[in-house]
């Protein structure tokens, strides 16, 4: 029954390996990779059911029938599958997006099986419960994300991924080192098996440095202050389904990778961690909006709100409520829909009008009317405009901040609401009102449609997590109160 | 021989960050190297340099080597090499697009 825990993992990996032989058809590979994405959709909604309904809430699967500190262990808790559930609607998505807009040389160069091994990295990585485990999804989630954002090969794209790259190995030889540390001073990598030692080794100032040092790596690749900067411009280079995978996943698996670590293992003095934590999002929110306000680029203004959003996110877990960290988790939801499907706005609004500049465009309100309300509703949403599902987030972290008395993060996260809603409100002025400045009729009514298609499941999902406020609420809540109790984890993987 | 390796891995890594912010591209890629080497060889100190007993010998054994870091490295190496190698390409492209493997010429226009 467990074994099918392996699925959202190993479908992905066969299915990239299978279309690297179809790679010169790339109908074919349309087909199969249009299916297989679909019923890896399907797979993940089954496995967030069966995990929902199950009595303890959490499945775990031991690989080879290794009993569990010594295998590596598979666990599915409602965090986990939430997240491959999310990440199976981006994939599904952004892939069809991709069909309308990829140029047909870059389908031939081994554009669809990265993308499936890109989500065979990110599954498994929320899927695994063992820290090493953890590095080579990681990796095998990096080297395919190396791999796209750089495919097409143009002068920008590679002078930019080049620092990309520089800057995640660099991450990932600091987490060999920390899980280095953390082996030598533990004896175990299992994460269950860790959140127990930790508890009682007494030896706070080594695990102090240790945890720093994840927060160092999973900041890097989270993008959290001050190690952002890689960020902007490496996720303006590639076409827009790949900005939009990138932007709605990948540092959201190194934010997974914090709250995991930093509820699970790391809870031995939460004083000094998670302040330290609360600080980086303060600074991670503030900087993030002030890029964005300072930008006149449609993808890089998106790419500057990530990092601001990335900010709310660690918000949450610093401020270690569980009102906080539910509203974390409703955040996260929200932003992986929200911000891949204004990603693949830009993506429509680059195809109408062959640009992402701002100041070059013009009046598509008038020319392209659906186009423009949809953005709208998406824009208002990421800027918390009641009832859209940024409102019932933000207002969730902040009321659980208000509670436990940390008013410089409320004050921040309020004045950086404000900014994003005005730097939101730029891109629909200069973008959509006005008189139109350069021809729009490259794209009919017809592509249009075919452009907008794939993305108006993102907008109604974010209306419908706006609508539906209470129960995704109460299934946040549920969700937080689990990982915040890491006894009922431990129990479900070491079997006690 | 605890401390030699950990004095080693020291000058690694600190060579290998002056390699990292140096301006020249492969100067970089050879600094990235050189730094996996050290979280290696980090790994192998971390769990104990035992001299002398094969890593597994049963349960009644009276000493063994841990055979987990080897597993790690051996893992960490195989990853590292398929990382290497994409980036030796990638720098290889870049230089051959750009013309240049000087990362202040790399550094891309403001107004961009």
């Amino acid at each position: 029954m467990s074994n099918f825990l392996t699925l959202p993992i190993l479908l992905p990996m066969f299915i990239g390996t299978i279309l690297i032989f179809f790679a010169k058809k790339h109908k074919l590979q349309r087909v199969i990779a249009g299916f297989s994405a679909l019923s890896l959709l399907g797979v993940a909604i089954y496995l967030g059911y069966i995990v929902y309904t199950d009595p303890s809430q959490i499945i775990t699967l031991e690989i080879g029938d290794w009993p569990a500190p010594f295998g590596i262990v598979l666990v599915a808790d409602m965090f986990a599958t939430m997240m491959v559930i999310l990440s199976s609607i981006v994939g599904v998505v952004c892939l069809f997006f991709a069909f309308k807009t990829i140029h047909s040389d870059r389908e031939k160069f081994y554009f669809y099986p990265f993308y499936f091994y890109l989500l065979t990295g990110v599954n498994g990585a929320f899927l695994t419960g063992d820290m090493f485990n953890l590095f080579v999804f990681f990796e095998v989630m990096l080297i395919s994300s190396y791999v796209l954002i750089v495919h097409g090969g143009t002068g920008y794209q590679l002078r930019e991924s080049f620092k990309y790259v520089v800057m995640n190995m660099v991450a990932s030889a600091f987490f060999l080192v920390a899980l280095a540390y953390l082996y030598a001073t533990t004896g175990t990598l299992n994460m269950a098996d860790l959140a127990e030692r930790v508890q009682v080794l007494e030896q706070e100032g080594i695990l102090n440095g240790i945890a720093i040092l994840f927060l160092f790596v999973f900041g890097a690749k989270g993008a959290l202050f001050p190690l952002y900067f890689w960020l902007p411009k490496s996720y303006y280079g590639p076409p827009a389904a790949i900005s939009a995978l990138f932007g709605g996943l990948l540092t959201k698996v190194g934010i997974y990778a914090i709250i995991r670590v930093f509820t699970l293992i790391f809870v031995h003095n939460t004083e000094f961690t998670h302040t330290i934590i609360l600080i980086l999002a303060g600074g991670t929110m503030f900087f993030g909006v002030l890029g964005a306000v300072s930008q006149f680029d449609f993808k890089r203004i998106l790419s500057y709100h990530i990092i601001s959003q990335v900010g709310y996110m660690v918000m949450g877990l610093g401020v270690y409520t569980p009102l906080a960290l539910a509203g974390a988790i409703y955040y996260i939801a929200h932003h992986i829909i929200v911000k891949s499907a204004l990603f693949l706005f830009a993506g429509a609004t680059q195809k109408i009008t062959g640009t992402t500049e701002l100041k070059k465009m013009g009046g598509l309100l008038k020319t392209h009317p659906w186009l423009g309300w949809l953005f709208f509703i998406s824009a208002m949403s990421l800027a918390g405009i009641p009832p859209l599902s940024g409102f019932f987030s933000k207002f969730a972290l902040i009321l659980a901040a208000v509670q436990k008395e940390s008013y410089y993060i409320v004050v921040v996260a309020l004045v950086v609401g404000i900014l994003t809603l005005f730097s939101m409100m730029k891109i629909f002025m200069y973008a959509f009102w006005g008189e139109p400045k350069i021809s729009q009729d490259k794209v009919n009514r017809k592509e249009m449609f075919a452009l907008l298609r794939p993305i108006i499941p993102l907008v109604v999902l974010t209306i419908c997590l706006g609508f539906f406020a209470e129960p995704i609420f109460q299934y946040s809540l549920g969700v937080s109160e689990q990982i915040l109790d890491p006894a009922n984890y431990v129990n479900a993987v070491l079997g006690k | 021989m605890e401390i030699l390796i950990a004095l080693l891995i020291g000058v690694l890594f600190s060579v290998s960050t002056y390699l990292i912010l140096t301006k020249s591209l492969f100067r970089v890629v050879l600094g990235t190297v050189l730094m996996s080497h050290g979280a290696h060889l980090l790994i192998l100190t971390m769990g104990g340099l035992g001299v002398g007993s094969a890593p597994l010998l049963g349960e009644g054994a009276s000493s063994y080597t841990d055979p987990l870091p080897q597993a790690l490295i051996l893992t960490a190496i195989v990853i590292s090499f398929g990382m290497t190698a994409l980036l030796l390409v990638m720098t290889y492209r870049t230089y051959k697009v750009h013309q240049t493997d000087d990362l202040d010429k790399l550094r891309g226009r403001l107004d961009e």
